[in-house]
């Protein structure tokens, strides 16, 4: 671009240059989050998969899939419902975009309560952090941080969907903020996509 | 899209209070100095920890006066217990790397002159900003914390290795509450950084002013943005690291402590972890750590060199794309600092040939500086003449790079002072020289003031000079079978290289003395120093057109509009061979950033 051309467009134009993806600041600090927290994950991952290939007596103690389905099931229809809210704030449809937020962030609770079942279930049959039954301890570590890692982000997700859904209808946030809460509930579904096939398939007993 | 860009952009009003203006300040610029005065308190104690070292390997029982009361335990009389020596090189590491090389050069400076050089009032999420030097603060205290309380810092250097940094007690001093507390500090520092990223990157990408395209952002502004990107991912990893370490501790897992593991006569209950999967956890960050210290030096330095050269850089493009390749290089290095961890021989070959690729840029960055001074006119100042130090540091110490980078020859040369000498001069003396260079550079738009320009040369000439006598030797010392980390030489061969750790100790004591200098300018210049006009250096980027120092939005209530590259020196103007950036003024032979 020619000098000419810049002092044109600062002429007739705004002066700031804006957002470089034309979208909002905020968007794009979720995105750099979801690049800095999949790190986090990855490396919780990769751990576990490095600590499970070098051991061999690597425990299976799961049965049935059953409740994890189940939890699945349940995370991938909020995210279909983080998306009904959104399409509705942004159609300006606003009891309907705070009741669709209400509804994820429940599913978001049914959720986190069926995972803590689970745990309690898997600690009444003798499983902590460093000791279990079936085999190497560092199967409850494993298992217990990167779930517990996760469960913490549903945890603060749900927070954050009541929060933003009242503020919301008090008319302090707009659609951009649920857009960007979505984004931050779909990422969080996403890693359970791997957790499921990573820490739960893969030590189903045979 | 209009609304919702500057949607994020606070527009606050200017401060009244004491606390808001000088503790919990919004203000990046506020910012930036806090973490300079960090970095600078944190260089102190660093220097200081060193100091002692030094005196104990040149004079093994020589008692300190004074020491015991740092540590009863660890100096009884005075003198030092090879523990102690171990806790004092730990925190030395843990503060020169973490608090000194990753908070001034990036932070400080960063955070200060990111946002005047791209035209913005603020970084985009103030609140952040704020907390991350917080928690940074924090960081800080808590790892000082650990020379006070049970039986001191941890010994096991700034890298942790593992299963030390994860059985407890048993393994010594410090590797209790010490190793909790030096992970809860790391964790934290993470969160700082991780914060400071999610600032600088959209800082840059959002906040430019009208005109000023990515090319046309000063060479320092790059480094920041590139940095931020690694900081961003690196220290993502490091957080869940040190967590884990924790979990080691306080939980009961074994993530690191292997089974059968016997510490000093004790069977330790831990069964299953895993030794080297901290390594790769741990130098996953720790490789691009070293570029997060050096890369923002490579821009300071460069940004010092274009404006004192009076013409542009020979490659402005290639210089960028070379910080960027060393950015994305960095990630796929880092297995050369475990080849002589027990990896898979293969694993050390796969990561000798990219270290081998990562000079590449590291050389090309060189050239473009030695060919582009060369012929120039080059002013002489303290700035300029500390952005030569670094290239003479970044040349002298990246070049044992070559031969640390072969596996056969590292295996040989790991564990010596041949790599403490090699990582001081081309991460930790470089990035120093980096952070001087600035300092002098901007020190008059940060304060207001001049600094002593006499001062400055004699510091840079002791400073030169001293750091080639301290850390030469260490790679002769290193050749000779030196080993690094202990804290006596008793052994026959090790014997008659007793002396030259003696010149090493004067050197670094009197080196060390000459930062006394510096810091004697830097409060002196502050309160008495001549004021500073605008524009002391005819130089032509964005934070030298406003005024000094800048106002709280910056540029006064209204927004710069950029005209020209970076870097248009050399040319026939109205105001001498210069126009700044947001100057309107045509000028006849303009130089395209090529």
């Amino acid at each position: 671009m020619s000098q000419a051309d810049l002092t044109m467009e600062a002429q007739t134009t705004d002066l700031t240059i804006g957002p470089a993806f034309s979208f909002p600041t905020k968007k794009l600090a979720i995105w750099l989050f979801i690049i800095a927290d999949t790190m986090t994950f990855a490396a919780c991952l990769v751990a576990y998969g490095f600590l499970r290939n070098g051991t061999p007596d690597w425990p299976r103690p799961f049965h049935s899939i059953t409740n994890v389905a189940l939890m699945t099931f349940i995370l991938l229809s909020s995210s279909l419902t983080m998306l009904i809210g959104l399409r509705s704030a942004k159609a300006g449809d606003k009891a309907g975009a705070f009741r669709w937020t209400m509804i994820t962030a429940a599913l978001g609770i049914v959720f986190a309560l069926l995972h803590v079942r689970e745990w309690l279930a898997l600690i009444n049959e003798g499983m902590t952090l460093f000791k279990n039954p079936w085999g190497t301890g560092l199967f409850g570590a494993s298992f217990f941080s990167i779930t517990g890692l996760h469960l913490t982000h549903v945890t603060c997700g749900v927070i954050a969907l009541l929060v933003v859904g009242v503020r919301y209808q008090g008319g302090r946030y707009n659609a951009d903020d649920i857009e960007i809460l979505g984004l931050y509930w779909h990422f969080v579904d996403l890693v359970w996509m791997f957790v499921v096939p990573l820490v739960y398939l893969l030590n189903l007993a045979h | 899209m209009h609304d919702m860009s500057t949607h994020a952009v606070q527009h606050h009003a200017p401060p009244t209070s004491f606390i808001r203006k000088h503790v919990f300040s919004l203000d990046h610029k506020v910012i930036g100095k806090q973490y300079y005065a960090l970095a600078l308190i944190a260089a102190l104690a660093g220097m200081g920890l060193s100091w002692l070292m030094r005196i104990h390997l040149g004079w093994t029982n020589a008692a300190i006066p004074g020491l015991q009361l740092l540590s009863k335990n660890g100096a009884p009389g005075g003198v030092m217990t090879p523990e102690y020596y171990l806790q004092l090189m730990t925190m030395h590491g843990t503060i020169m790397v973490f608090f000194v090389l990753t908070t001034a050069p990036f932070a400080a400076f960063g955070n200060f002159f990111l946002p005047i050089q791209v035209g913005a009032e603020d970084m985009p999420f103030p609140h952040f900003n704020m907390m991350s030097f917080w928690v940074t603060f924090v960081a800080f205290v808590v790892l000082m914390a650990s020379f006070f309380v049970g039986d001191g810092p941890t010994l096991g250097g700034w890298t942790q290795y593992a299963p030390l940094n994860a059985v407890g007690a048993v393994a010594g001093p410090g590797q209790g509450l010490g190793v909790v507390l030096w992970a809860t500090s790391i964790a934290l520092f993470c969160v700082g950084q991780l914060l400071g990223a999610l600032n600088f990157i959209p800082t840059t990408l959002d906040l430019r002013v009208k005109g000023m395209s990515l090319m046309r952002l000063p060479l320092s502004a790059w480094a920041w943005f590139i940095t931020s990107c690694m900081g961003l991912t690196a220290f993502a990893v490091l957080m869940p690291a040190c967590i884990l370490v924790i979990l080691d501790h306080v939980a009961g897992t074994s993530f690191f402590v292997p089974s059968n593991t016997v510490i000093n006569d004790q069977l330790l209950p831990h069964s299953g972890g895993s030794t080297l999967l901290w390594q790769h956890l741990f130098w996953f960050f720790g490789h691009p750590e070293v570029y997060i210290a050096i890369v923002p030096g490579i821009g300071i330095v460069s940004h010092i060199l274009v404006t004192n050269m009076r013409r542009p850089m020979l490659s402005h493009r290639v210089l960028i794309y070379s910080m960027g390749a060393l950015a994305v290089l960095s990630y796929m290095v880092y297995g050369h600092h475990m080849f002589v961890s027990g990896m898979n021989p293969i694993s050390s070959l796969a990561f000798s040939f990219p270290t081998l690729v990562i000079t590449i840029p590291s050389t090309i960055v060189v050239l473009i500086w030695v060919f582009s001074l060369y012929g120039s006119k080059l002013r002489i100042n303290s700035a300029s003449l500390f952005a030569l130090g670094f290239i003479s540091m970044f040349v002298s110490g990246g070049v044992s790079g070559f031969f640390l980078a072969q596996p056969s020859i590292d295996i040989m040369l790991h564990a010596t002072y041949f790599v403490v000498g090699h990582f001081h001069m081309v991460m930790g003396v470089a990035a120093m020289f980096g952070i001087f260079g600035g300092t002098y550079f901007w020190f008059p738009k940060m304060a207001g003031r001049m600094m002593n320009e006499t001062l400055g040369k004699i510091h840079f000439w002791l400073s030169f000079v001293g750091t080639y006598c301290i850390f030469m030797p260490f790679h002769y010392l290193g050749m000779a079978g030196n080993v690094r980390r202990y804290s006596t030489f008793v052994d026959d061969f090790l014997q008659p290289l007793i002396p030259l750790h003696r010149f090493i100790t004067v050197a670094a004591l009197l080196t060390g003395a000459a930062q006394l200098i510096f810091v004697y300018n830097l409060i002196h210049s502050r309160f008495w120093g001549k004021l500073a006009p605008d524009n002391p250096w005819d130089a032509t980027s964005l934070e030298w057109s406003t005024a000094t120092p800048p106002p709280f939005d910056n540029f006064g209530g209204q927004h710069p509009v950029v005209y020209h590259d970076p870097y248009q020196y050399g040319v026939q103007s109205s105001t001498g061979d210069y126009v700044m950036q947001a100057s309107p003024e045509q000028v006849k032979t303009e130089h395209e950033e090529k």
